[in-house]
């Protein structure tokens, strides 16, 4: 008797990224400020 | 208004403007693709955690810094990202590669210190003084030309000139030179390994 094969359907994961790292993300851009001044760029992280 | 109606365009540019809240609905229109994406490439969690965070903080300072052009094409932008920051992690990993131990197999059941421990240093030096004390006991014609050879590795040719004999002669001489600190051993029970 012919073995039956079956492809195993992959799991479904939760696949998000966790709340604490979106949360950072988020205050990361908040707090980050980039200033221009003579043509240059300056990054600051406001606190 | 509903968000969902909102283009990305459209968000990018309120985010550009100061709209902070643009961002937290970008992040979370396409977080799930972005995490999927990533998560394909790496099969691990923390490490798919780490580039997504990395490839927003990349996305987050070119839009604030201004250097953002709008093709209408937020997404693949994002995503072209990330695929470059799972790259480098390939490559960081692939020039020192972590091994992770699991409780069956232990790396170092195959890697090996091979530098001396302690015990084994005290060994080879008290060897090498044994050594040198047994060819102290050889004749002098014979401990010259072993020190010349073993000691300052030098060709026959130039023990030859450096004592003014014959090659052969300098050869015949390391020859004894040898078979007399083997009888030494022998007579003495001399142990010299490590």
């Amino acid at each position: 008797m012919a073995k039956i094969y079956s492809n195993a359907s992959p799991k479904q994961h939760n696949l998000n990224p966790k709340d604490e790292t979106i949360s950072f993300l988020l205050n990361y851009s908040k707090a980050l400020s980039v200033i221009n001044y003579n043509k240059l760029k300056f990054e600051a992280l406001l606190n | 208004m509903k968000t969902e109606l909102i283009q990305d365009a459209e968000l990018v540019t309120n985010y550009i403007n100061g709209n902070e809240s643009a961002l937290s609905v970008l992040i979370e229109r396409h977080k799930q693709k972005i995490y999927s994406f990533i998560y394909s490439k790496v099969y691990d969690r923390d490490v798919t955690e780490d580039v997504f965070q990395d490839t927003f903080i990349k996305v987050i300072k070119t839009l604030k810094r201004g250097k953002y052009n709008e093709e209408g094409k937020f997404l693949p932008w994002v995503m072209r990202i990330a695929h470059n920051l799972v790259i480098d992690h390939f490559r960081k990993n692939k020039r020192m590669p972590k091994f992770h131990n699991t409780g069956e197999f232990s790396i170092f059941s195959v890697l090996s210190d091979s530098t001396l421990n302690a015990e084994k240093v005290l060994i080879k030096d008290q060897v090498e003084t044994d050594v040198r004390r047994i060819i102290e006991e050889l004749p002098e014609d014979q401990k010259q030309v072993l020190l010349m050879r073993m000691y300052q590795d030098m060709s026959f040719k130039e023990i030859s000139e450096r004592t003014g004999v014959s090659i052969n002669t300098a050869l015949g001489r390391m020859r004894y030179a040898l078979i007399n600190m083997r009888k030494v051993i022998e007579q003495n029970n001399i142990v010299l390994t490590n």
